[in-house]
């Protein structure tokens, strides 16, 4: 006799359960309830991503092994040249950064903001093919938070997208999704640069027609909007076009090498201003895990 | 019998785990747009083949670990899943009937649905200009299935999963 009640369910039960937990979970996903849920399946997920990462950073290894005696010792004078320069740029640098200092104290105004630096590396894995997501080693458990600024050592790279335990996700600032505010480094204009999809391209599209703007213009982060700190290189203008539009075609080429890094820069922004005179000595550390759990 | 089913589970396993590494490999940007979703081509097999075993709470599970790997917001692949292997389940003994040519159809109609239910859900959190870019993986997904059926059935014989 054939039973009436089997013991699993049917499959139309299972698929209304499931399209509805799918549901649900997607308007909780909305308010970012589920941090706790996703990271569990991340720690999943990770070592499989560690995984595909390791053939690629295998065969850099291998490359190191195997380079020559020669080669190195070039690479090594090259470094040694560009060390002495930029240690001649940043004595410079810090004369200057003090005058700026004592300049802005005889103003009254505003203090010297810092910023800490913490190198992630890349992990060589793809996510989507329409977006500009990559993924790096290291998470909330180095305090990183959603919104922390990347940069490489040319640029602005992009934003933490989410934070995971183990690895985050930085969207990179010509993903079709994201928007930086700059501003020109020679004039202080202010626009938007938006990414297009092309990893070499930016569109500036708030620029009216007669803006004063020219192709090798630097754009540099504004600081408006409080994501990014002011100052750090974002673009070149390469192109202007579309002339009787009233609003000018501009596009800027990253200066950060975005498809060709292996490490990056996770900045840390104190939008507290440090003050003159430092009234307590704290540990690089303790200021970083402070400042991650505001 | 149990050291049978707990054997089943393992392949089934390993084989959508080598899905989940082909589905992130780090290909260069102009393959990857090709790049098809092998977890669902994967589990599209398994349930035509074993039903009573890969099912939609299956499906759903594995869908939340996609929607992971992929960083796409919790719930877009499962929903996505859940549904074509729904379809899957209900309909195994007519697609194991069908040739090859007709089987292939069907595969890239499931995996179609499957990006309409992912581009739907997507776009509650952000308008992506979809071009005909998008649907690429669903055709080069149905284009490399009479490969992945003779192979997983090679896998699925090997280890006597009935």
């Amino acid at each position: 006799m054939k039973p009436i009640f089997t013991k699993r369910s049917s499959p139309n039960t299972g698929l209304f359960v499931c399209v509805f937990a799918s549901l649900a979970l997607l308007a909780c996903e909305q308010q970012s309830l589920l941090t706790p849920f996703r990271d569990l399946l991340t720690s999943v997920v990770y070592p499989l991503q560690q995984l595909v990462s390791s053939p690629t950073q295998g065969i850099k290894k291998l490359g190191e092994a195997f380079s020559s005696h020669a080669g190195l010792l070039a690479e090594n004078e090259e470094l040694r040249r560009e060390h002495l320069l930029l240690s001649a740029k940043l004595s410079k640098f810090a004369a200057l950064e003090q005058e700026n200092l004592r300049l802005r104290g005889l103003l009254d105004t505003s203090f010297k903001l810092g910023e800490q630096v913490m190198i992630a590396e890349l992990l060589a894995v793809n996510l989507v093919p329409y977006e500009h997501v990559v993924v790096v080693n290291k998470g909330s458990r180095f305090g990183v938070y959603p919104g922390q600024p990347v940069m490489d050592a040319h640029g602005v790279v992009g934003q933490v997208l989410r934070v995971n335990p183990q690895s985050s996700e930085i969207i990179l600032i010509t993903d079709p999704n994201h928007a930086i505010p700059v501003q020109v480094n020679r004039n202080g204009l202010r626009t938007i640069a938006q990414g297009t999809g092309q990893i070499d391209k930016l569109s500036l599209p708030f620029l009216s027609s007669n803006a004063d703007i020219q192709p090798g213009d630097v754009l540099v982060t504004s600081g408006m909007g409080g994501v990014f700190p002011q100052g750090y290189p974002v673009a070149t203008v390469v192109a202007a076009n579309g002339e009787g539009n009233a609003f000018a075609k501009f596009a800027a080429a990253p200066v950060a090498k975005l498809d060709r890094n292996r490490e990056l820069l996770l900045v840390w922004n104190k939008p507290d201003p440090i003050p003159r005179v430092p009234d307590q000595v704290s540990s690089p550390k303790d200021s970083t895990t402070s400042h991650a759990a505001k | 019998m149990l050291q049978n089913r707990t054997a089943t589970r393992l392949v089934v396993l390993a084989s959508l785990l080598s899905a989940m590494i082909l589905r992130i490999m780090p290909l260069p940007a102009e393959l990857f747009i090709y790049n098809p979703d092998w977890m669902l081509l994967f589990l599209i097999y398994w349930a035509i083949a074993i039903p009573e075993r890969v099912g939609v709470g299956y499906a759903w599970t594995m869908g939340l670990l996609s929607d992971v790997l992929t960083g796409r917001m919790l719930g877009q692949h499962a929903l996505a899943y859940s549904v074509v292997i729904f379809a899957c389940v209900k309909l195994h003994n007519r697609l194991r009937a069908y040739p090859l040519f007709q089987q292939t159809f069907a595969v890239l109609l499931l995996l179609f649905i499957s990006q309409i239910l992912i581009s739907w859900t997507q776009n509650i959190k952000s308008s992506i200009p979809f071009g005909f870019i998008y649907w690429l993986p669903s055709v080069v997904g149905a284009l490399v299935w009479p490969a992945i059926l003779p192979l997983l059935r090679l896998v699925r014989r090997a280890y006597n999963i009935a």
